[in-house]
């Protein structure tokens, strides 16, 4: 284990094939979690965000190609076999997905699919797997836990089916819990419920997080560091507290900024960000962003900017930080 | 007509009739119950409330926000409007005029009322390019090939897509939110007067729906439209909306201007709902959920109050007696809460 490092990621990319050629979805991504630690990957669709998660559990079909270091518990992922790789999946890692409907099997009960999970990695019994399983439907607030083992998942409200997920996920006592925004189906006073569930489950069991989501009041309210995506790169990086009050790359700025909420009355136009979204098979040179950037120069076009710090743990991949910084101030945000 | 040369749709524009002070849209006691029924020979089975007893009306030029959670009904109202499904029992006033009425027939309404899905790719027929899909409906409402394909091209440039870009792709080779943008092109090409928009940017990145939002304002203003507007998301509601309409349940809880519901809301779920969206405050995170469990399912409403079993200000009176809409405040502020109404006797009233 290198540095008592749970998540260790360097140089991750990867590359799926396309109609024209290979298409790089994740491009150079560093990314180390201590144990006990939350970080949010933020970012929209086609950001790489939850491919970079699934590299974590190598997950992909086998046509992707992954190249840099992906080290989770001291395991390098990407040299496992197949069955070293079953044996990291469960008691290692596990991961939640927004669809709960998805990750079960429509026609077994649910506490029988708990029961396999953990007798599939440990030397259980039965009865003390329907224990564990029991155990864990009370962790995750369930009501009348024990009825509940033997529903099938139609038979569950989304927000307790998102709760049995979690405890299925928890069913092998894994170090790390990768989240694929696990609550954007949800309602709002549910979606609440299970964010809180999942910090207080993190506290205690003392995991390590990686948590995928579009929405930034998501990120907020369970990480303890965010790292914005874009166009396969994490464009800024930095604790939860700091690139949401100071953020420095343009495209956190306008994230931020284009929220509804912070429009500054009603029927005024928001502050959009222009453009569209970018092809990751047609790539502008330079910075991705640099088409929908208000701040962008010539320069921008020149290079891959690197990142440059911007505070304590906190980095921005822009070469113009002084002046986001000082625009930013200036719209009062 | 506002943009190009439209062909006037047959019978004539039939605009403003009743004056600016006559609501758009009025509905009263709309029920939508759906479910078996009982028959000669079959039994009555689950019966689910998806909508039961809406009043509301919608202002000329106004947007009317209404949002609430899975099962609330908000959507089933938007189709029981739009006349997509009949509803059991209640009375629908376009303008005046009841729809289905001799004064205002089906086809007439609907040419008036358009709606915008969530669902933009399965909103659009896969076959059709994109003039065609905006000039069908033109077409059908009897305008030439020439002048509903202006028309489209009109249309298209309207809502930032450039024709000569644009027109001849189909919905597979466009982005979700260039995917939206034809869906509003397509709403608006018989120049409505109510445009529905169901969910229509919660699918939407968030970078481009700032944009789509922006865009809905400015085809508000430029062509005179009223809007209802559901969503989930309380934060575009709220930035959206004239007025707001909170269900649960399939009924009201609470309805009143955007900005006095939402600084002061009047009923315990509008607060709840309001007190659950993230804080994005990284000093200040959410540390209790306002409320536990599910939103129930709308098959066996629980008596009295339908919020009452996850209220935190529920007594007794709340359990068999069921608060109507009443005044809760400044202009039409209303709320169905028994705390609202002093005579009630809600023992937190005495306190």
């Amino acid at each position: 284990m290198s540095d008592g490092l749970m998540v260790d990621v360097a140089g991750l990319t990867v590359d799926f094939k396309g109609p024209k050629g290979p298409i790089r979805a994740v491009d150079g991504v560093d990314l180390h979690l201590k144990r006990g630690e939350t970080v949010a990957l933020l970012g929209e669709s086609g950001s790489g965000k939850s491919v970079t998660l699934r590299s974590l559990m190598r997950l992909h079909p086998s046509s992707a190609r992954i190249g840099g270091k992906v080290e989770v518990d001291g395991r390098d992922v990407l040299k496992l076999s197949s069955r070293e790789l079953a044996g990291l999946r469960g008691p290692i890692v596990s991961m939640i997905f927004q669809d709960p409907g998805l990750a079960f099997d429509p026609v077994y009960r649910i506490g029988d699919q708990i029961m396999e999970a953990v007798r599939r990695h440990e030397k259980l019994s039965k009865a003390e797997a329907r224990a564990r399983a029991l155990a864990l439907f009370e962790r995750v607030r369930i009501p009348s836990p024990d009825k509940r083992l033997d529903n099938y998942p139609h038979e569950m409200s989304g927000g307790m089916r998102q709760r049995a997920m979690i405890a299925l996920a928890l069913a092998c006592r894994p170090k790390v819990l990768l989240a694929d925004e696990p609550t954007t189906a949800l309602d709002a006073t549910v979606q609440i419920q299970v964010l809180l569930l999942l910090r207080e489950l993190q506290r205690e069991l003392g995991l390590a997080v990686v948590f995928v989501t579009h929405d930034i009041g998501v990120a907020v309210e369970v990480a303890d560091r965010i790292a914005v995506m874009y166009a396969g790169r994490i464009v800024e990086m930095g604790p939860a507290r700091d690139v949401i009050r100071e953020p420095r790359h343009p495209y956190t700025q306008g994230l931020l900024l284009s929220r509804a909420s912070h429009a500054p009355t009603p029927g005024a136009r928001l502050a959009a960000i222009p453009g569209a979204p970018p092809d990751l098979a047609d790539l502008p040179p330079g910075c991705s962003f640099r088409p929908r950037c208000g701040h962008a120069i010539d320069d921008c076009a020149e290079l891959q900017p690197e990142a440059v710090s911007v505070g304590a743990a906190h980095f921005a991949r822009c070469i113009r930080t002084r002046t986001t910084a000082e625009a930013y101030e200036a719209v009062g945000a | 007509m506002i943009i190009g040369e439209p062909a006037p749709p047959p019978g004539g524009p039939t605009r403003d009739r009743g004056g600016p002070g006559q609501p758009l849209l009025s509905v009263k006691g709309l029920i939508k119950h759906f479910g078996q029924k009982k028959g000669f020979l079959t039994k009555a089975g689950p019966v689910v409330r998806a909508v039961d007893g809406v009043d509301f009306d919608v202002a000329k030029g106004e947007t009317l926000g209404i949002v609430g959670e899975s099962g609330c009904g908000k959507s089933t109202t938007a189709r029981l409007v739009m006349q997509i499904i009949k509803p059991d029992a209640g009375e629908i006033l376009f303008d005046g005029e009841a729809v289905g009425s001799r004064a205002l027939e089906l086809n007439a309404f609907r040419r008036q009322v358009q709606m915008v899905f969530q669902d933009s790719y399965a909103s659009l027929n896969p076959r059709l390019t994109v003039e065609d899909t905006i000039a069908f409906g033109p077409r059908v409402h009897g305008a030439t090939r020439r002048a509903a394909a202006t028309r489209a091209h009109d249309l298209l440039h309207r809502v930032g897509l450039e024709p000569a870009r644009f027109a001849g792709r189909y919905p597979h080779e466009l982005s979700g939110g260039q995917r939206q943008r034809v869906n509003i092109a397509r709403a608006l090409a018989l120049d409505p007067r109510l445009l529905i928009l169901d969910e229509a940017v919660s699918a939407l990145d968030k970078s481009v729906e700032a944009q789509v939002l922006n865009l809905l304002l400015d085809l508000k203003d430029e062509f005179g439209l009223t809007y209802m507007f559901i969503s989930h998301d309380l934060n575009v509601v709220r930035f959206m909306s004239n007025r707001v309409m909170v269900m649960y349940l399939g009924k009201v809880a609470e309805f009143g201007p955007s900005e006095a519901l939402f600084e002061t809301p009047r009923h315990p779920y509008t607060g709840a709902l309001l007190a659950s969206m993230p804080s994005m405050d990284p000093d200040a995170r959410t540390e209790v959920a306002p409320l536990a469990g599910d939103p129930p399912n709308p098959i066996n409403p629980p008596p009295g109050c339908r919020f009452n079993p996850r209220c935190a200000k529920s007594a007794a009176l709340c359990a068999h007696e069921e608060p109507t809409l009443l005044a809760a405040g400044e202009g039409d502020h209303r709320a169905a809460c028994w705390l609202v109404d002093p005579s009630s006797g809600h023992p937190r009233l005495a306190a």
